[in-house]
């Protein structure tokens, strides 16, 4: 199949997710109980106001208006560009999204990538020999945190290296009462450093466990049979043959697992009051701010299919068994 | 005398299987096997498919799989084939061609898993004259194994072993998938190894084949070695001395092609005594006992009756049985 074909396809295939999913997410919504007003305004505060605010405020949410040509609306001003403006922090959604981003994309890319390294490196230190001691420490450490919830780990670390040593803050992104400009970026480093080892000790373990299990077959194969067959000595077989064979599994695991690691910020940024997209995000769905929420719905269902769509490509381009099969055809 | 090149004294190779939960079986795969081969010489060994032979080549280069257990003494040119000298030996002395394209690395180049990742010049030359030696130019190496045709395979499973100048091939079933000419050639190829002075162990299930090609035949019937010869032998029925191997020359099409009912049997149900008892039409009540592996004038027999049938010479307590 051509490139660009195969590329265009993708992206009509992104397009078509992008639509289920913000229509999902619109519908869960429209049906959820909380009522924007109670939620965001308060009881007493309603009260004490007169029926002509109230129908203001009503109207500001969006309260009564058909969700059908509510959420027709919201796509014809996304389709132009426009995201729309949050109805929590009265900015446009794309420049709250923006802010939000910048701080949650590092986070997650550090857990991505130290949760992929650590890993990819107990999975090979496991899965050379299969029963063997390292292989019962590193199983029995990944099937303990892959059964652990994130928020709990977060809660752990919080109260062990921010409470009893406090050698870590407790929680934000930056520095209490300290000036936007004077925040330097040890300050955002030091904020970084718990959230992301939360995010990233759960996601070790899947990825360690199917690189264990991927190379443990490599090792039991007939080629590695041959391999020593030939007088190949066990560090250059798995160093020639096992690396070789594994990292492209590794490689599908690794950018598969952007969703997980983008789940699990959720939870985490939350434990942490990071004010990253996840929080944003529960921020959003609590207090019906049904713009902002869907705003990051969208951007993050495109993250997630990004991280698997790079995957493919890259698995296309590196196995030759993809790349000159493709070409013959 | 340093003695044969490979000599195998009573090797037994079992599996431990298990079954029915926490239920430990032994299988004996191969039984009590003696085979030698010498310089220039290329012996094989025949058994049915699916009968575990590959293992005696696992057995001999110290690869067998760890829920499976051998006994038995192996000789490398008279000395003892220990653990520690089979890993000195294997992919040096000792090599083995295997039987298809699931023992070349799937992701690697054949140039590279020829050379066996070494570099350098001498290497690079010496590659290019083994693949040419074999049809295959230097359009071969930079293939990946799945471009590979199922005869280019087997040249090039070949190749990684010429490369190492051996002293001894084995070489397990490297002709299953291949049609009669590439398959014809592909042995021709171990002939010439053996020609040039190196002891070929040809493992395989095709006797026709393999008596084109090899100097002395071992044939293996559930598991057990139940004849050794000269491959001559097999031009006359007369020579050949086990009721089973003479069933296997009345099964070859210019023979003809007929066959004995029954099958081989499973390792697990094994009769006692000589396994093709079931079978035979010459069979007797002490069959069921111990059969003991006799040297003849062309190799050894494991038959209680080999001298009567094949010389002819019946016992007279028989013959009254056949009057009665």
């Amino acid at each position: 199949m051509d490139n660009a074909k195969w590329i265009a396809g993708q992206l009509i295939r992104m397009m078509v997710l992008l639509v289920f999913v913000a229509a999902a997410v619109f519908l869960l919504l429209s049906i959820s109980p909380v009522d924007p007003l109670t939620t965001n305004v308060g009881q007493t505060a309603l009260g004490a106001m007169s029926p002509e605010q109230v129908e203001k405020l009503r109207e500001y949410w969006g309260v009564g208006v058909p969700p059908l040509s509510r959420f027709a609306g919201w796509a014809k001003d996304v389709l132009r560009g426009d995201l729309g403006v949050s109805l929590l922090y009265r900015r446009p959604v794309a420049e709250v999204i923006g802010e939000r981003f910048v701080n949650s994309v590092w986070l997650m890319a550090a857990a991505w990538l130290l949760s992929g390294a650590i890993g990819f490196l107990l999975g090979i230190l496991a899965g050379r020999k299969r029963g063997g001691l390292a292989d019962k420490l590193v199983t029995g450490y990944c099937l303990m945190t892959a059964s652990t919830p994130a928020f709990w780990i977060a809660m752990v670390l919080l109260m062990v290296f921010a409470v009893w040593l406090k050698w870590l803050p407790i929680g934000l992104a930056v520095p209490i009462g300290t000036a936007a400009a004077e925040v330097s970026l040890g300050d955002r480093v030091i904020h970084m450093i718990l959230p992301a080892l939360a995010l990233s000790l759960t996601g070790i373990s899947n990825i360690a466990l199917h690189t264990r299990e991927k190379l443990a077959e490599v090792m039991e194969s007939d080629y590695v049979l041959f391999a020593r067959a030939r007088g190949e000595s066990e560090g250059s077989i798995l160093l020639r043959h096992g690396l070789r064979n594994i990292a492209l599994p590794a490689l599908t695991l690794q950018f598969g697992s952007v969703s997980e690691i983008f789940g699990g910020s959720v939870l985490v940024e939350q434990v942490f009051s990071y004010p990253g997209l996840g929080q944003a995000a529960v921020t959003a769905g609590l207090g019906s701010d049904v713009p902002l929420l869907m705003g990051i719905t969208v951007i993050s269902a495109a993250l997630v299919f990004g991280g698997n769509t790079a995957a493919n490509i890259l698995y296309g381009l590196i196995d030759p068994r993809m790349r000159k099969g493709r070409r013959k055809s | 005398m340093e003695g044969h090149l490979l000599e195998v004294r009573g090797l037994s190779i079992s599996f431990t299987q298990y079954e029915k939960g926490l239920h430990q079986t032994e299988l004996p795969v191969i039984r009590d096997l003696n085979v030698t081969v010498d310089r220039g010489e290329l012996v094989a060994v025949i058994g049915s498919s699916g009968s575990g032979k590959s293992l005696l080549a696992h057995a001999v280069m110290g690869l067998l799989p760890y829920n499976a257990s051998s006994s038995g003494e192996m000789l490398y040119q008279g000395e003892p084939l220990t653990e520690s000298r089979k890993r000195e030996l294997r992919g040096r002395n000792i090599v083995l061609v295997p039987q298809s394209v699931s023992y070349l690395d799937p992701l690697m180049q054949v140039g590279e898993q020829v050379r066996k990742g070494k570099k350098g010049p001498a290497i690079l030359e010496k590659c290019r004259r083994v693949l040419g030696s074999y049809g295959l130019g230097p359009e071969t190496e930079p293939l990946y194994p799945f471009q590979l045709s199922g005869g280019m395979t087997r040249r090039v499973l070949i190749s990684t072993a010429v490369m190492e100048e051996p002293e001894l091939v084995i070489a397990d079933e490297p002709t299953p998938g291949l049609h009669l000419e590439a398959a014809r050639r592909v042995l021709g190829h171990f002939r010439e190894m053996a020609e040039q002075g190196a002891g070929v162990l040809l493992i395989t299930h095709d006797l026709e084949l393999a008596l084109q090609v090899a100097d002395r035949v071992v044939v293996l019937y559930a598991g057990t070695a139940i004849e050794e010869t000269d491959s001559r032998s097999f031009s006359r029925e007369e020579t050949l001395y086990h009721p089973y191997t003479r069933a296997l020359y009345r099964a070859m099409p210019e023979h003809g092609f007929s066959s004995v009912p029954g099958n081989q049997p499973y390792v697990k149900e094994l009769p006692s005594g000589c396994p093709y008892r079931p079978r035979c039409e010459r069979a007797k009540g002490e069959c069921a006992g111990a059969v003991p592996f006799e040297r003849t004038d062309r190799g050894g027999v494991r038959c209680l009756r080999w001298r009567e049938w094949a010389f002819g010479q019946e016992e007279p307590s028989l013959r009254e049985e056949a009057a009665l």
